[in-house]
């Protein structure tokens, strides 16, 4: 037998794992079977912490000490799977749930035994609406096995899932405002605290955690927080799906241990640049990354929480990596991204509603040779007005690009203003 | 009357039991799906009366639909060819792609077809970013992804669709 | 006591008690943290980003617990990464909070460039200029100039009705959201809503009518910028060209403290008119809301209908006479009508009048009566509320019973502070034949026949046998630290009303909870002064065509029976001598013999009781209309031409008689009802967006009246009247109260016109089907003498058998009555 190389994304090794025939056939199940039926939740707990295991949504929180902060005086509790998956770049979690749903949804399982809970939600981005008609479709089949319902392998524990679609709203995938989304509100970010741990879904404690999060649960499970430690790094250990977009050969998604370098991602998986472009920037996590030159150093960097983070200063994320060939104009670019959060700012707080709306005029009018000479510094400066006094976090993603941007490349904003009559 | 409620019962009361009992506002954002079934937009009448069903105001059930975009207040085509234009599928020839399209089909972004067949509208981010040019088709209740698009396999689908809206014939798998 | 926490803020050392928000604790040493989303009498938001400040929190030593100091001795501090909202962020020990750094100020004026990105600043046409936090703000902390280009502003609608009473200008709406949450969080009227997302984020509304609530025009007061302005006002006048006077609405009895903004026109002739009602203060009446019927329906006061001189009749007509004419024939025939009199009080009098009254009438050796369908005057005010009770003091441990009324309808300002009370915990019980708005905020819905809820509120009483329904209203009431008894009008005439009364007293009593604060019986009256005519001895009469028509001398004030039901009018022409006072010449003043114009009452002094027997006082906005005179100025001098000095020249000499003569006022002077003390949260004083731009209150928070005299149980209605039983193939009809009525205080407000109750019957489907009614289709119903169209409306709701019909909207109805319908007289089309 050789070795196992895919622990996400097995259908790409086993034909027809989307049935939960062949799922278990392959040890599906085993897992949440051994859970329930052989350990407490808090085991469960203990082995996902010593794993190691963070959170694959973006902020990559260690996913066991998050599931520790609820409290055990407040019932029900519940959990909540992240599966908005919007940030654009970002295409993991839709791999998951189309060809290995039912790995994700054991995971979801898992975690719902963990921390008690009896009725679990997994939230899609609305536009996920055939997907989520196959999980229904999945979850049905669950609870025809038995693997789903009432006390469950003849234990005490009950558990059932439901899916519930968003409608179009990039700011549902943040977690608070996923939980008002959920309970029919406008998707509108909570303050915090009271955190989702003690005050979520209803009211009640709950844990919200991405779809490859959960994902990761069985075969740590099955092979133990040892195994899953041996991969990855140190302090980011593991493995992780990379979501490559933009100007590469091959794009899709790549599952590779964390710690990988860009330029493996790049060269070795992506198959490098098309037309024999060079690389000249790229964005480790979506639009909501700074823009990164690549040079060497960058191209050499481990794709790590810490090595993102601290050498490149961009966030590692949800690990979209967008490529970007020296032909992209970043003043393009930024006014791309802007254009995103202009549309998707829920207009709650004032600096994101009129930050972002602020700066899509004025990369709009780089971009269309009306622009100031003034006007790039202006920019930067609405983007810097922004920083720190977001409610969330959308509002200071908008102003990642906008700034390095400006930074690194300010030659393509001037040379847009340029174009302008007054320029 | 609740016509909602009468034309989908079954429908109606799975959702609902999707949440718990106290809980029924939850229930909104499928029903405001199902109400949009027929014509893809959300009719005054089914504004009240899912406002009936989850006990909830009409103008918070109006709330909901002007929040999220892929429910529609207003009628547009039957079917909404929704392009991905956002920076991966930018870098990918996604601008391009809409704008022959449009200029093949002969309307304009957010514009209808004469014959009120489709819309073609501009989009954020549909997590296909590997596969540009590609849009999703919301109509009959359904959304459905064409990925690696091209302005004539789109015309194709749009041919497709008319037929099927003339007779019944399957447009699409 | 809650623990308190001691912190420094801008370099002052403040204690406030654990749980404080930093924005509160501020402002209660006078420092203002700028905030736009924050109202202190809703949940924080941390939206609008207006009230960042730096907050340095000590150091602690996790191995000591002890905190690290500095090398100077100082507690060390540890400043966040971004500044915080001093709105969200709630008080700790040794937090160190700063709002002058420079990077606070900086982010201050970041945050209102932002919002003067889509802000119009068109200050100079705008309603709030003047009196506008946004204003305030950016001359206080905005930038210079815009460096957001003029021409890139959003173009919005400026006038967007949201309904014939607010309006919204899209324009300079900078989405707090203030306006939306009071809807939803503090009336449960969810009919305005956030539309869109981003930057096209706007207020809307999908109700019908549109902004369909009794409480819209606070919105108005609490919105920080001018984007909602009432229909009534907008455009009328600026802020600093107005006057202020201190009032009490007249319209329920409530008694919500207002300002009279007023104003010399020349549209008027040149004299004062009243251009907006505002709320004042008042955390014990009204906090800082007031209801629309309060707001709006102010214009019949200022009405060119009103009577201008005194009429005496002459050869059958009625003349202008001189005041003393009048004067001299009103005594005349009062003279000759000897103590067969009667004087007949309307609840709109104010206690000065009613004292005036009262004062004629005994002295003629006649009869006190109260225009009124309500009974138990005398109960309130031996159970009533006792003095130091607050509804913002009732959370657990309080009970409150709310019987037979619609609360909404009857007295909406009671509504919120009960449904509030409720959400704090206290345990609210509703027994009513109907469901009503309150419903929602109960904690028990005991469904009664109509008829049956003085047998209900009989049931509850400790020691009794419960039956199961009741069990856990029960249970709740026995387990009552506080026990409140509100009880209204709704489907009663005047018996069942006393009978209703008397069992609320009797559990009152039976609770063993009279005369604690916050606990007592209160009665939901038609009238802002019902309870003062009560305390001044006046009492209705279950007879009152009889007493009016034997009697040889009738004084009528500030009442229209003849109006209200042709029986009444009969008994007046029959009636001897007949004398009204009046604001116009109503059917009443109509059949007189002397007709005395009145003043109004903002034209004047004076006092009104309020429904917890709070007397409270309001101060004249108006000079008195030219040929008017105040009502207890007019009785004075009828009572002096008889012979019967009554030492009232001025209000307050009046109330310093009645004090002088009545128990229950015994010591109060007008001194007393004027003292005001320090109310939380601040309102109206320079940082308007605080709180709104509500009044403060500087003028009186009024004196609860002391418990008078005893009650004995049943003594003033024995027994409950039996439930009516029509005769076969009659159907009941019951009166129910709405608020917006067609009486005169209501008419005169044009605005209001499209939201006035009409005569329209009220029934289940199935009744509407047995009598062959159906929606829409009118039908001609005699009532009480009177044959009026009537109007049809289906409502599953209501219980079977029977129909409602409100009062006051012009068909006499004043107690349950038997009708017999008449066959539809025309179709519209079906279907609706
Ligand atoms: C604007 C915004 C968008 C986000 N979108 C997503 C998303 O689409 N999917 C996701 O899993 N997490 C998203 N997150 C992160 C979530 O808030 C949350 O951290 C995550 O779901 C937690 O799961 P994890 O611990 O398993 O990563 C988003 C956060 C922000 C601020
Ligand atoms: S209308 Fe006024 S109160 Fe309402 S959101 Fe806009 S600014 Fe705030
Ligand atoms: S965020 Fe504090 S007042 Fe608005």
């Amino acid at each position: 037998m050789t070795e196992q190389t895919t622990f996400l994304l097995r259908h790409r090794a086993v034909p027809n794992i989307d049935q939960l025939q062949v799922y278990r056939e392959n040890g599906g199940f085993e897992a949440f079977r051994k859970v329930v039926t052989s350990m407490q939740p808090a085991d469960v707990l203990a082995e996902v912490k010593s794993s190691g295991l963070r959170g694959r949504g973006g902020a990559g929180f260690p996913t066991g000490i998050k599931w520790g902060f609820l409290p055990n005086n407040i019932w029900p509790h519940y959990v909540v799977a992240n599966a908005d998956e919007s940030e654009p770049g970002t295409f993991k979690d839709r791999e998951i749930m189309e060809s290995n749903p039912f790995q994700f949804l054991e995971g979801l399982m898992i975690a719902s035994y963990a921390v008690g809970a009896n009725l679990s939600y997994a939230y899609l981005r609305g536009e996920f609406w055939q997907i989520a008609h196959g999980l229904d479709e999945d979850i049905a089949a669950l609870e025809a096995a038995g693997l789903l319902g009432d006390r469950l392998f003849g234990t005490d524990y009950s558990l059932r899932l439901r899916t519930h679609l968003g409608a179009g709203a990039y700011i549902c995938g943040e977690e608070t405002a996923l939980l008002e989304s959920l309970e029919g509100k406008l998707g509108q970010p909570r303050l915090r605290p009271p955190f989702p741990a003690v005050y979520g879904l209803f009211g009640k404690p709950t844990v919200i955690n991405n779809v490859e999060t959960l994902a990761n649960l069985p075969p740590i499970i099955e092979k133990g927080a040892g195994w899953y430690k041996s991969l990855g790094t140190e302090k980011s250990p593991g493995i992780k799906i990379f979501s490559l977009s933009g100007c590469i050969n091959k794009p899709g998604n790549y599952e590779l241990p964390l710690g990988t370098t860009f330029r493996e991602l790049i060269f070795e998986h992506g198959g490098g640049v098309p037309e024999g472009r060079t690389v000249k920037a790229f964005m480790s996590a979506g639009a909501s990354s700074t823009i990164v030159t690549a040079d060497d150093a960058a191209l050499d960097t481990p794709m790590d929480y810490e090595s993102t983070q601290n050498v490149l200063n961009a966030p590692l994320g949800s690990a979209s990596v967008i490529i970007l060939d020296d032909s992209v104009d970043m003043a393009w670019l930024v006014d791309k991204t802007v254009h995103f959060f202009r549309h998707e700012s829920c207009g709650k707080c004032t600096p994101c509603r009129e930050g972002t709306y602020w700066m899509s005029h004025l990369t709009h009018r780089i971009l269309h040779g009306k622009a100031r000479p003034e006007d790039i510094e202006l920019l930067d400066t609405v983007a810097a007005q922004m920083q720190g006094k977001c409610l969330c976090a959308l509002g200071e993603f908008s102003t990642m690009a906008v700034r390095s941007g400006i930074e690194k490349f300010r030659a393509d904003f001037e040379a847009n203003v340029r174009r302008a009559p007054h320029g | 009357m609740n016509a909602l409620l009468s034309k989908y019962p079954e429908q109606v009361e799975k959702i609902l039991a999707k949440y718990p009992a106290d809980q029924k506002r939850a229930a909104v954002m499928p029903l405001l799906y199902l109400a949009q079934t027929d014509e893809n937009y959300v009719k005054q009448q089914s504004v009240y009366e899912i406002a009936e069903i989850l006990d909830i105001s009409p103008t918070d059930v109006v709330s909901i639909i002007g929040f999220y975009t892929l429910f529609h207040a207003e009628p547009g085509g039957k079917y909404r060819i929704q392009v991905c234009t956002d920076l991966p599928c930018a870098l990918r020839g996604a601008d391009q792609f809409l704008e022959e399209l449009c200029a093949s089909v002969g309307v304009g972004v957010g514009e209808t077809t004469p014959d009120g067949l489709v819309t073609i509208e501009r989009v954020m981010c549909l997590a296909a970013c590997h596969r540009a040019p590609m849009f999703q088709l919301q109509g009959d209740g359904d959304i459905a992804y064409h990925e690696n698009m091209t302005v004539e396999k789109t015309l194709a689908l749009i041919e497709a669709l008319r037929r099927h809206v003339k007779t019944g014939e399957a447009a699409h798998d | 006591m809650a623990k308190m926490i001691n912190l420094t803020i801008d370099g002052h050392s403040v204690s406030v008690p654990e749980g404080t928000l930093i924005v509160n604790a501020a402002k209660k040493i006078g420092i203002d943290i700028p905030v736009f989303c924050y109202h202190p009498k809703m949940e924080p938001v941390g939206m609008c980003r207006m009230c960042l400040v730096d907050i340095g929190r000590p150091v602690v030593d996790r191995t000591t617990n002890q905190p690290v100091l500095n090398p100077d001795g100082t507690p060390k501090l540890n400043y966040g990464p971004k500044l915080e909202t001093a709105c969200t962020t709630p008080v700790a020990e040794g937090m160190v909070v700063d709002g002058l750094s420079e990077k606070v100020r900086a982010a201050r004026k970041d945050i209102i460039e932002f919002l003067l990105t889509s802000h119009p600043l068109d200050c100079p046409i705008c309603d709030k200029g003047g009196e506008c936090p946004l204003q305030n703000l950016t001359m206080g902390y905005g930038p210079g100039s815009s460096r957001f280009l003029l021409d890139e502003k959003m173009r919005l609608a400026k006038h967007l009705p949201l309904g014939d009473l607010i309006f919204l200008d899209r324009e300079r709406c900078i989405q707090c959201g203030r306006c939306v949450r009071f809807q939803h969080e503090i009336v449960d009227d969810p009919v305005i809503a956030f539309y869109q997302r981003g930057r096209a984020l706007e207020i809307m509304t999908n109700s019908e009518p549109g902004f369909d609530s009794y409480f819209s025009g606070n919105t108005t007061d609490i919105c920080p910028v001018g984007a909602l302005t009432t229909a009534d006002f907008r455009f009328e006048a600026r802020p600093w060209e107005m006057k202020s006077s201190a009032s009490i609405c007249a319209q329920c009895p409530v008694g919500c403290n207002t300002t009279l903004n007023i104003r010399r026109e020349a549209r008027a002739n040149g004299s004062m008119v009243i251009k907006r009602v505002m709320p004042r203060q008042n955390e014990l009446v009204n906090e800082i809301w007031m209801c629309d019927k309060g707001r709006f329906a102010y214009h019949y006061m200022g009405s060119e209908a009103r009577l201008t001189s005194p009429l005496v009749r002459k050869n059958g007509e009625l003349v202008e006479a001189t005041w003393d004419e009048a004067v001299a024939a009103a005594a005349d025939g009062l003279r000759a009508a000897g103590a067969n009199m009667v004087g007949l009080a309307g609840g709109r009098l104010s206690n000065e009048d009613l004292f005036a009254l009262q004062q004629l009438t005994e002295g003629q050796g006649g009869k006190a009566l109260l225009y009124s369908y309500m009974a138990g005057g005398e109960m309130t005010a031996a159970l009533g509320m006792a003095p130091g009770s607050n509804f913002s003091d009732m959370g657990a441990g309080t009970v409150i019973v709310v019987a037979a009324s619609d609360l909404q309808e009857e007295a909406p300002v009671y509504y919120l502070r009960v449904k509030q009370a409720a959400e704090r915990g206290a345990a609210l019980i509703v027994i009513n034949p109907r469901e009503t708005k309150l419903d929602r905020s109960a904690a028990h819905v005991i469904r009664s026949r109509y008829g049956e809820e003085a047998g209900m509120v009989a049931a509850l009483k400790p020691g009794g046998r419960v039956p199961d329904a009741l069990k856990d209203a029960a249970e709740a009431l026995a387990g009552a630290e506080n026990l409140v008894v509100m009880y209204g009008s709704e489907g009663l005439g005047l018996e069942g009303s006393a009978a209703l009364a008397n069992a609320c007293a009797a559990l009152v009593k039976a609770s063993g909870h009279a005369g604690r604060p916050n606990s007592g019986l209160i009665g939901v009256w038609a009238h802002a002064n019902d309870q003062g005519a009560f305390d001044l001895g006046f009492r209705p009469d279950v007879d009152l065509p009889t007493s009016l028509a034997q009697a040889a001398g009738v004084y009528i004030a500030a009442a229209d029976p003849a109006g209200d039901t042709p029986a009444l009018a009969d008994a007046l022409d029959r009636a001897g001598f007949v004398v009204v006072q009046e604001l116009f010449l109503t059917e009443t003043a109509r059949r007189a013999d002397v007709v005395f114009p009145a003043a109004a009452y903002v034209e004047r002094e004076g006092s009104f009781t309020n429904a917890e027997r709070r007397v409270q006082r309001y101060y004249p906005a108006l000079p008195v209309r030219p040929g008017t005179l105040p009502d207890y100025l007019i009785t004075a001098q009828v009572a002096a031409a008889l012979g019967r000095a009554l030492d009232v020249r001025s209000a307050a000499h009046a109330f310093a008689q009645m004090a002088a003569r009545t128990p229950a006022f015994s010591g109060l002077t007008y001194t007393d009802l004027a003292k005001v003390e320090e109310q939380w949260p601040i309102v109206g004083r320079q940082d308007m967006y605080y709180g709104g731009t509500g009044y403060d209150n500087h003028q009186g928070l009024g004196v609860h009246l002391p418990l008078t005299g005893s009650f004995v149980e049943g003594q003033d209605a024995p027994s409950a009247p039996a439930r009516p039983v029509p005769p076969r193939g009659a159907l009941m009809v019951y009166p129910i109260t709405r608020l917006y009525d067609r009486g005169i205080t209501v008419t005169p407000s044009t605005l209001l016109k499209d939201r006035l109750s009409g005569p329209v019957l009220r029934l289940h489907p199935q009744t509407a089907a047995a009598f062959n009614l159906a929606q829409g289709v009118e039908t001609h119903l005699t009532l009480n003498g009177v044959t009026a169209p009537v109007g049809v409306q289906l409502d599953e709701t209501l219980p079977q058998d029977v129909a409602l019909l409100p009062r006051s909207v012009g068909l006499p109805i004043w107690e349950p009555v038997a009708i017999t319908v008449s066959q539809p007289s025309a179709v519209n089309d079906a279907g609706n």
